[in-house]
């Protein structure tokens, strides 16, 4: 029996109102009446209002969106053919330069990603914009999907494949019909894990955004650097908002998975 | 074939979108700035063949390297980052400790519950949970305003635009890095061991220094690294929450570039900002990798 000592719960409080009280505050000061971020004048949504009448950031929010759905999707794949190469093929010419390369980017500082991607980009002569956003984007977070990607695959029993394969299946039957089910729930938290760092990037995609495309973190960086904004409060509070929805709800719904799948497993003992 | 395929596209994409750029970064740090259309030279020129070849690597020398430590700018700001990268990894650690604890303590049933809670800032901006505390620790922020209601200080604080911010701003931001996998490894220590330590004569003081802190060794040196890592290149925080004395390494490569638009001196700074990383990178895959014997 675990015995929570009084240092244990003190600890705890004051561990979670240092996580969670800024984002509160935060939150509540985006119903405030006044401009000043800082004193309480009133209840009001109308900083809300603001914001959605602000075309800039409507603009800057839907550049991110589509970056994000696009280089999490692309990363996905590549991601995932990335682990299972990595896990299942073997060796390979040039194998040790592929594992470097995948886990490279993952503590590669972002000012260094942004400034060699810009220097390619500006190299080969491609005008920056919303595709090379994409292009840094799909690589750093292809890195991510292929590790998360991988531990799943290094998990699970490799025979199941090999009967496929005995029974007949092609390589690529097998791949879709057995190997693909059961590595999905990894694929699935690779993407919104890319989909998550690519919303959230501000240093890449300084650097690789053109005129022409500027995502919502650029444009929140350069209202916050005059300053802070209850409309920028605002922003938050609805992004925060998604975020807490998202992800209980993604993790009750594998919760509810795990059970269904203990259950049956059971039921067919 | 289907298996080339296979290999070859995220392959390619790698080296092309990986380590070539990071080749093309190499060589403009070897290249002198230049006011042209891109702005520095030499830049190959295949079409007077081997001459041309020639030419453009006689043309590559050292010297923004020697420029960087020349300039006391320069290794100042590497060695105020590796400062603030070290004393921010050492404040989460004290922090991050004491919270993993007491997840590993708590009730089994609370322990998702409590899992979620530690991970659900770091799927939130990075960059609202670093705005966040412009609001808390500026002078009519609501830190200041709480000192001064509770009487602790007559004047506001000046926290804000300082290295304590940065700090602030780092433990924050990072404190997930440094729970999870302390408490992953508390939380797969035997238990009965304690009570061994307690049984021969240990109080529970003596029994968690002895037994307890020894055995979260892998978890505090794993959460250590995952902190250090991106604190030491790190550039939002030191550019919202730092002042104008804050050197950072990545803040002074984001001026030297967009400000200065000297590329090369700013690819310069990169290459020296890896090299330094290399230690602590090779280090922690050192540490992964005996953990990772010694689980299996």
């Amino acid at each position: 029996m675990k015995r929570l000592s009084a240092f244990n719960v003190v600890s705890l409080t004051l561990g979670f109102a240092f996580l969670y009280i800024p984002m509160l505050i935060l939150v509540i000061y985006s119903f405030n009446e006044s401009r000043l971020v800082t004193v309480w004048a009133g209840f009001s949504t109308k900083w809300y209002g603001e914001l959605f009448r602000n075309e800039a950031m409507i603009d800057a929010a839907w550049v991110t969106l589509q970056v994000a759905f696009f280089s999490s999707t692309i990363a996905t794949v590549l991601g995932t053919m990335a682990a299972y190469v990595l896990v299942r093929q073997g060796r390979f010419m040039g194998r040790t330069l592929f594992s470097g390369m995948i886990y490279a980017p993952l503590v590669m500082p972002e000012v260094i990603t942004g400034l060699s991607l810009l220097l390619l980009f500006i190299a080969i002569g491609l005008d920056r914009g919303i595709v090379t956003i994409v292009l840094a984007h799909t690589t750093f977070a292809m890195c991510y999907v292929s590790v998360v990607v991988s531990s799943r695959l290094v998990s699970f029993d490799q025979s199941l494949e090999e009967a496929a394969l005995d029974l007949g299946a092609t390589p690529f039957e097998a791949f879709r019909l057995v190997t693909l089910p059961i590595i999905a729930p990894a694929v699935i938290s690779g993407w919104l894990l890319a989909f998550t760092l690519s919303l959230d990037d501000l240093v890449i995609a300084s650097f690789t955004a053109g005129p022409s495309a500027t995502t919502l973190p650029i444009k929140i960086f350069s209202s916050v650097r005059l300053g802070v904004s209850p409309e920028i409060n605002a922003l938050s509070t609805i992004i925060i908002g998604i975020v807490t929805v998202g992800v209980i709800s993604a993790s009750l719904i594998s919760k509810r998975a795990i059970t269904k799948r203990i259950r049956e497993e059971q039921a067919a003992v | 074939m289907m298996r080339r395929l296979l290999i070859a596209v995220p392959y390619g994409w790698l080296l092309l979108l990986f380590l070539v750029p990071f080749l093309i970064v190499l060589k403009i740090s070897l290249s002198d700035i230049a006011l042209s259309i891109p702005p520095y030279t030499p830049t190959l020129d295949l079409s007077e063949g081997w001459a041309g070849i020639r030419d453009f690597f006689s043309a590559l020398d050292f010297e923004n390297f020697t420029f960087l430590t020349t300039d006391d700018l320069y290794w100042k700001a590497y060695l105020s980052s590796l400062q603030i990268a070290l004393i921010s990894t050492l404040l989460t650690l004290l922090v991050g400790f004491p919270i993993a604890y007491g997840m590993a303590r708590a009730p089994v049933e609370w322990r998702p519950a409590l899992m979620m809670l530690v991970i659900l800032p770091f799927w939130t901006s990075f960059l609202i949970r670093v705005y966040a505390w412009i609001g808390i620790l500026s002078n009519e922020g609501f830190l200041n305003q709480f000192l001064m209601w509770i009487g602790l200080v007559d004047e506001p604080l000046t926290i804000l635009n300082t290295n304590i911010a940065v700090y602030v701003g780092i433990v924050y931001t990072y404190l997930p890095f440094m729970i999870l996998p302390v408490y992953a490894t508390l939380e797969k220590m035997d238990e009965s061991l304690l009570e061994a330590a307690e049984d021969l004569g240990c109080t529970r003081n003596q029994a968690f220094w002895f037994v307890t802190v020894p055995l979260s060794r892998p978890g505090v040196i794993a959460g250590c690294f995952l902190v250090f890592i991106p604190a030491l290149g790190e550039f939002v925080i030191p550019s919202l929450l730092g002042g104008s004395q804050t050197l950072m390494i990545g803040k002074v490569l984001w001026e030297e570039f967009f400000s200065n638009r000297d590329w090369p001196v700013a690819s310069a700074v990169a290459i020296i900002l890896l090299l330094i990383l290399i230690v602590p990178i090779v280090l922690f895959q050192r540490n992964q990798q005996k953990q990772a014997e010694a689980n299996s």
